[in-house]
């Protein structure tokens, strides 16, 4: 049997279609995934991602230990609450998966990382931390995580969760948290809007997600995230990158710190091998300029040659095209036409540097 | 206005097929299979005039979760599509057994409808338990 979360019978009661995600049963949506994408770009939806899991790293070693096994560099988040997105790497270079870390204080980090990784990763921070001492891993599996995002996300988490988280997370800055009572909350999130994301207690996550609701959050399922993700021009672990790729041919080049020198990451030395030589693809975004739907692993061609193929594509509800993230060769130019195969019928997409849409607004 | 479950006639692959005048056909695809795929986004209809074989991919529905062919229930000329899908797709899951009906097509022979599923052999199909 498939593996639930706390808010499973939430789920059930709120109308959910439920699916297999690595091995949990999820909520695909609860009626309509285009309108569950509509509510969070115009007021706030909440997403239950308790399948995903939180690692805390501890002890006196944890930052040196982060250094060596994070592409990005952990050394920059000065102090408590500071949060990144980095991805965590193999000695080639690819990507065993994309995380946020979290600076906890200067003995713990906490690491979010995506379910259907799970083993791999744990398998491989634990093997990496042969190579560190005073470093501690812990799967917190009594925890869960509730994402609420929208334009009007975080004043509905106030109402809802009360004065006194107001009163600590309202000044915080974006890829920022902090602990309130047993809720740490951190102002990241999936989508391109503002908000939260929420970890908590696992047996406090159902009474907290009543009081969303019943503040006017409504549900939102797996099927909007990977829209409004793909909107947002943030990328799909499995999808737009893995073990094959490396950060610099997935369009996560920012991700990598490469100051200091001294800190030699695992992968560190494939890297500056490929950025030696220039990476030989790039991900560019695309938007088809008729009718007609972009999927995963479509062929891409530009002046009849294959260039490349899309890691992911669906249709945008908010833009109401298809959009999507392609692998493509260096020489595509950002605003050039190229044509995707679909079916045999090579349709025209426009290519472009995601994000497609930011803050509920068009960026096409 | 929905046709009844019972007016109809269905494939293993959840068209459904009604006769409607003059040895025309309307073909659709069933609730059931329009509550499993989700939001429509786009639709893509075979030309009036394409012969279509029993069968054989004819068109392809596509909701924002995936995109599935639309197989041919019987033989037969297109002779007509509903226009009205390629701007607003959503009415394949607002009524798919009416008004989101994909084309509509003149049979090669009008006794193939007789070798499709009733209502109760498709409603055992999707529903195995039930009953």
């Amino acid at each position: 049997m498939n593996k639930r979360t706390p808010l499973y019978e939430q789920h059930q009661a709120m109308g959910a279609k439920l699916v297999d995600f690595a091995g949990w049963d999820m909520p695909l949506h609860y009626g309509s995934q285009i309108r569950e994408h509509g509510q969070v770009r115009s007021d706030a939806g909440m997403f239950d991602v308790s399948h995903m899991v939180v690692v805390d790293i501890k002890g006196a070693g944890s930052k040196e230990y982060l250094s060596l096994l994070l592409a990005n560099n952990v050394g920059r988040l000065k102090t408590e609450g500071r949060a990144m997105y980095s991805c965590m790497l193999n000695a080639q270079g690819g990507v065993i998966d994309d995380l946020i870390v979290y600076h906890m204080n200067d003995r713990w980090y906490r690491m979010v990382i995506n379910a259907d990784t799970r083993d791999k990763d744990l398998k491989w921070m634990r093997d990496t931390a042969e190579q560190a001492s005073g470093v501690e891993i812990v799967e917190r599996d009594d925890l869960a995580i509730i994402a609420v995002q929208g334009p009007h996300a975080r004043t509905k988490v106030y109402v809802a969760l009360g004065e006194g988280l107001k009163q600590k997370a309202e000044g915080l800055s974006p890829f920022e948290a902090t602990t309130i009572g047993e809720l740490f909350v951190g102002r990241t999130g999936y989508t391109g809007e503002d908000g939260f994301e929420i970890i908590l207690p696992a047996k406090a996550a159902e009474f907290s997600w009543k009081m969303l609701a019943e503040v006017g959050v409504s549900p939102i399922g797996l099927g909007a995230r990977d829209t409004l993700r793909l909107e947002a021009g943030m990328n799909l672990y499995g999808a737009d990158m893995d073990e094959s790729t490396s950060p610099l041919v997935s369009g996560l080049a920012w991700t990598i710190g490469w100051a200091p020198d001294t800190r030699r990451f695992v992968g560190r030395d494939a890297l500056e091998q490929e950025k030696m030589a220039g990476p030989g693809q790039q991900l560019v975004g695309l938007v088809l300029q008729g009718k007609g739907v972009l999927r995963n692993h479509q062929r891409v061609t530009c002046n009849n040659n294959d260039v490349g193929e899309i890691t992911s594509g669906s249709f945008s509800p908010s833009l109401r095209c298809a959009i999507a993230l392609a692998r493509v060769t260096m020489d595509v130019a950002i605003d050039s036409l190229c044509q995707v195969d679909v079916r045999g019928k090579y349709l025209d997409v426009r290519v472009v540097k995601p994000p497609f849409v930011r803050n509920g607004k068009s960026l096409l | 206005m929905s046709h009844a479950n019972n007016d109809l006639r269905y494939t293993q692959s959840h068209e459904w097929v009604i006769q409607i005048s003059d040895g025309a056909v309307e073909v659709g695809i069933t609730d059931y299979a329009q509550d499993l795929l989700g939001d429509m986004v786009y639709i893509d209809l075979p030309e009036v005039g394409d012969n279509l074989t029993a069968g054989k991919e004819c068109a392809v529905v596509e909701s924002v979760k995936a995109a599935s062919d639309i197989f041919a229930p019987i033989s037969g000329e297109v002779s007509e599509i509903n226009e009205v899908l390629s701007d607003t797709p959503e009415i394949l899951n607002q009524d798919a057994q009416g008004g989101g009906w994909l084309f509509r097509m003149i049979p090669s022979d009008a006794a193939d409808l007789n070798g499709l599923l009733d209502a109760d052999a498709y409603q055992a199909l999707v529903e195995p338990d039930a009953g």
